[in-house]
């Protein structure tokens, strides 16, 4: 492999397009992705919809809960749209956090949008509101696969710090197009629940390394479980997004059929890998080790040589 | 007859006795306790290399499994008090007294064996004054080391960190003393020789590489809308006031901040080659942005830092590098550098009082000096001008013909009001000064003294402490500057603003700075990853740093 | 927890038109400010939830300087704050009355 990248300025910009999504409040990086003040908020801050349950743990309270949906314009076409703030409560999913993104998937399947976005930023459900938050998952997926049947692409975008973990993680799963970044991180159980279950000889939550190339954008977009990798800008993954709407597979029996039998072969293939670099080596990456220091624009050269790690099933 | 030959006697007694143990000076790893067991003797004075970042780990773990029936009643004399080892040794008896500089990891460990009387103090120094006493009465009999790689001969590659080496190496070797050095590979030919094989007795190849920790690595991610404020503060009303090129930075988060805005908002005001250009300075990664912007002459470095090998080695125009092409360190010759040749000293400290007294002493913490007093202090063996030495000199006012006044090296504390979980930062009395009360200390251990600090920058504004001309003036202008901390509260509002209009306090609105503008896309570098792009791929940084 | 409510009168009305304006993250040593065009001209009412008791005293001070400044009548400022430092309350505040004097 050619380490012998060029390495793209670092930008000085100060435009909204060329920040960090990574870095970005939830709010930012909605401001962002849509087109210029065409953001809506449903149940915006003033309305004080907080949680219930967070003062019983002396714990403090968000106006939004954490979660920010409304509706806005994608490029002139009418899309909802859903972000999570990490950096409260690591975004995780609460009573109201969830109920704000059922609603707007239920919205979607009156209004119809052109897509409906999910910027994710969760370590999974609120620990002081565990039996709501894991029944807002499950209430989520089923609208996603509702509103995916009514012909309306889910699309979801991972790259902020919190990760997409727990139930976020299984809620990826059922979206119809996933975009992550090299520091978006997506899995079910995080670093620190695995080794505190299976210990650090298994999995060493404070490697770093580690963690990005077992979760990370890089491995994730290589094992076909996300289908494009951005840069981190709020720009990039707009692009993104509008590329990946229109790429949204059918939400059928053939798309579902197909796949079942990627992930089963995926298993069968890679399932005795001891490491990431094991599996990018044998699909046929010369320099594994090299990967996470690749540039975007080598990355995507790489890609460009791996069909089989892209592909239509979902 | 008198024996001038004592030492060299002993001396030779020991390298016999421990010859056996060796084949030539090659000794293997599992042979090391039979070796300093062989060498070391009751009440000796040893240096166990233990740097600001550099350990001589695979030593250390020897020393402490020595028999304490053999090894005892040693005096440590080093910078460092860093591994666990360090301190197991007081606890089993193998030493007893201990003359060091810092210990910041083992800070809280180091208290609790001092109250409980497990280790018999004798000073905490800073660096140039152990290193300096290393040749007048602290000597050590036997200096243990690390070094990347040796020959068979002895001569020693020390790598990058060659931080207090060659100085322990001096002082040990050419006073009969005996001198081990552990190395990470014996290798037929070294890259350079940091030290000649004759002054090296004995090389242990170690069972792994010698420990480096990477401390000064900040992540650019983590820096605060505050601190860019104050670092705005600093450049507009420090830096360019008094046009400061030569200068030592601190390691904390707000002078991370600084380096990151010399290519954004300090090059906006004009100032590329007027500040910031010859630097006494650790290789920070957050300076690359800085060096690839071309604002930077030189650095000359007491260590290394992780990770930023190969980008050193591709700027030998910026950094000192050998024949080898690797960074060439020195804490003794930089830290007298950071004293007489540079112009200003900028860092952090945990509590300032009423007179400026500033420490990073908490009651159950011994965290140490370092360097910072060397640095954060007005050299009065110094007698070359500059514009900015002279400038610091008038304000600080004085009488008689002002050809005979010296001048002044800017020491400023750039310190947030509050710290972590809202401790103040400002105090009315130093907590040094409990912890010298119940350890008995004749000294209370103070970072910078009052008549050193010249300025104090919080995100309140800048006092200039130079400029005060009484004691009072001195307190109403550190509590002028003091936010909302109770010292900041309790100040006399008159006495302030008088202050002001006289330019001791200058708030971010006197320097035309509007503090809604300190914003993080100010930063030249806003992650790790930026820092890495900067450097064209060539800063590798350390697994705990990436996310990536 | 602790809840503290203070009220100001001010000389002065915030000029702007924007109703309405959040800014600011609950966080660990962070904090949210919601402002609200919701009060009588002359008067700024402020409560704050804060993680950290007793600090009355502080807030009451951190406060009571940026209406001084601001003079922001006619604003309702509800804070939730997650342990905030005083400096980032400043900022917090003033970045909010920014926000809402914009257009």
């Amino acid at each position: 492999m050619d380490r012998e990248t060029t390495w793209k300025p670092v930008t000085l910009s100060t435009a909204p397009l060329d920040q960090s999504w990574y870095e970005a409040s939830a709010r930012a990086r909605l401001a962002g992705l849509l087109d210029a003040d065409s953001f809506a908020e449903f149940i915006g801050p003033e309305q004080r919809m907080m949680s219930p349950h967070l003062p019983l743990f002396d714990l403090p309270r968000a106006f939004d809960d954490g979660m920010i949906v409304g509706r806005g314009r994608l490029a002139g076409r009418d899309v909802l749209a859903a972000a999570q703030e990490g950096r409260f409560m690591g975004g995780a999913f609460g009573e109201i956090h969830g109920a704000k993104l059922v609603g707007l998937l239920r919205a979607a399947l009156v209004v119809k949008p052109a897509a409906v976005l999910i910027l994710f930023d969760t370590g999974g459900v609120r620990l002081q509101e565990a039996n709501a938050g894991e029944t807002a998952i499950a209430e989520i997926m089923r609208a996603i696969t509702q509103v995916r049947a009514a012909g309306i692409p889910v699309v979801g975008l991972i790259g902020g710090r919190a990760g997409c973990y727990g139930g976020g993680g299984l809620i990826a799963g059922t979206c119809a197009r996933l975009v992550i970044s090299e520091g978006g991180r997506l899995s079910v159980s995080g670093p620190e629940v695995i080794e505190t279950n299976k210990g650090a000889e298994e999995f060493d939550s404070r490697d770093r390394a580690l963690v990005w190339r077992t979760m990370g954008g890089k491995h994730r977009r290589l094992i076909g479980a996300a289908d494009a990798f951005a840069d981190d800008t709020i720009g990039a993954f707009r692009e993104a997004a509008l590329t990946a709407i229109p790429a949204a597979p059918a939400f059928d029996l053939p798309t579902l059929e197909a796949e079942q039998a990627r992930l089963e072969a995926r298993l069968e293939r890679f399932g005795d890998a001891r490491d990431a670099t094991e599996i990018w080596g044998r699909l046929g990456i010369n320099d594994p080790a090299a990967v996470p220091g690749l540039t975007t624009e080598a990355f995507d050269t790489l890609l460009a040589g791996l069909p089989e790690v892209s592909h239509d099933a979902r | 007859m008198t024996d001038w030959r004592q030492e060299r006697t002993a001396r030779e007694a020991r390298l016999e006795r421990a010859r056996r143990h060796a084949d030539g000076k090659v000794v293997p790893a599992a042979r090391v306790v039979d070796l300093l067991e062989a060498i070391l003797q009751p009440g000796d004075r040893v240096c166990l290399e233990g740097d600001n970042q550099k350990q001589a780990d695979c030593l250390a773990r020897g020393l402490s499994a020595c028999d304490p029936a053999r090894v005892h009643d040693l005096h440590m004399v080093q910078s460092g008090i860093v591994l666990p080892e360090h301190l197991d040794i007081f606890e089993q008896g193998i030493a007893r007294r201990l003359d060091y500089s810092y210990s910041g990891p083992q800070g809280a460990r180091i208290a609790k064996m001092l109250y409980g009387g497990q280790i018999e103090l004798g000073a905490v120094h800073t660096y140039l004054e152990l290193f300096a006493r290393y040749f007048i009465d602290l000597t050590p009999n036997v200096a243990l080391i690390a070094g990347v790689s040796a020959d068979r001969e002895g001569n020693l590659y020390t790598g990058p960190n060659t931080e207090d080496t060659p100085t322990v190496v001096e002082a040990t070797a050419f006073k009969n003393g005996v001198v081990v050095a552990q190395v990470n590979e014996i290798v037929d030919r070294v890259p350079r020789v940091d030290i000649p094989g004759d002054r090296i007795d004995f090389v242990v190849e170690a069972d792994k590489p010698f420990y480096v920790e990477p401390l000064f690595t900040r992540d650019p991610a983590a820096v605060t809308e505050t601190q860019i404020l104050m670092a705005m503060m600093a450049i507009k009303g420090i830096y360019a006031e008094y046009g400061i090129r030569r200068l030592n930075h601190g390691i904390g988060f707000g002078t991370a901040a600084i380096e990151l805005l010399l290519p954004t908002y300090a090059e906006r005001l004009g100032l590329k080659g007027k500040i910031a250009t010859h630097w006494a300075l650790n290789p920070h990664p957050s300076l690359i942005p800085a060096i690839e912007s071309g604002w930077v002459s030189q650095i000359h470095c007491f260590g290394s830092e992780v990770g930023m090998d190969n980008y050193i080695r591709a700027r030998p125009d910026v950094f000192f590098t050998g024949s080898d092409g690797s960074l060439r360190s020195n804490r003794a010759f930089c830290q007298t550098a950071g004293l007489y040749a540079c112009d200003l000293f900028i860092g952090s400290t945990l509590q300032i009082d009423l007179q400026g007294h500033s420490s990073t002493v908490t009651t159950n913490r011994v965290a140490g000096f370092g360097g910072a007093p060397n640095m954060g202090s007005d050299p009065h063996g110094r007698r070359h001008p500059s514009d900015t030495w002279m400038k610091a000199g008038r304000e600080a006012g004085g009488t008689g013909d002002p050809a005979l006044r010296r001048g002044r090296k800017l020491v400023v504390q750039l310190v947030e009001t509050f710290g972590d979980k809202l401790v103040p930062a400002f105090v009315e009395r130093l907590d040094a000064l409990e912890l010298a009360r119940k350890l008995n200390l004749e000294l209370a251990p103070v970072m910078v003294y009052a008549d050193d600090v010249t300025h104090i920058v919080t995100e309140e504004g800048i006092a200039n402490l130079l400029l005060c001309r009484t004691l009072d003036e001195r307190e109403q202008a550190i509590r002028g500057v003091a936010g909302y901390t109770e010292v900041g509260r309790g100040r006399d509002h008159a006495e302030v603003e008088r202050l002001r209009a006289r330019g001791v306090i200058r708030r971010p609105e006197d320097l035309g700075i509007e503090p809604l503008d300190a914003d993080r896309s100010l930063l030249a570098a806003r992650s790790i990853k930026d820092l890495v792009h900067w450097s064209g791929g060539l800063y590798e940084p350390p697994a705990k740093f990436r996310n990536w | 927890m602790e809840t503290l409510t203070f009220r100001y009168a001010t000389t002065q009305t915030l000029p702007g038109s924007r109703p309405s304006a959040i800014t600011g993250v609950v966080a660990s040593g962070n904090l949210e400010v919601l402002l609200e065009r919701n009060a009588p001209p002359g008067e700024c009412r402020v409560e704050i939830d804060t993680a950290i008791n007793g600090y009355g005293d502080v807030w009451a001070a951190v406060v009571a300087d940026f209406v001084a400044r601001r003079q922001p009548g006619g604003l309702t400022i509800t804070i939730n704050d997650g342990g905030a430092r005083p400096d980032t309350v400043s900022l917090r505040l003033a970045q909010g009355a920014r926000l809402m004097e914009a257009s």
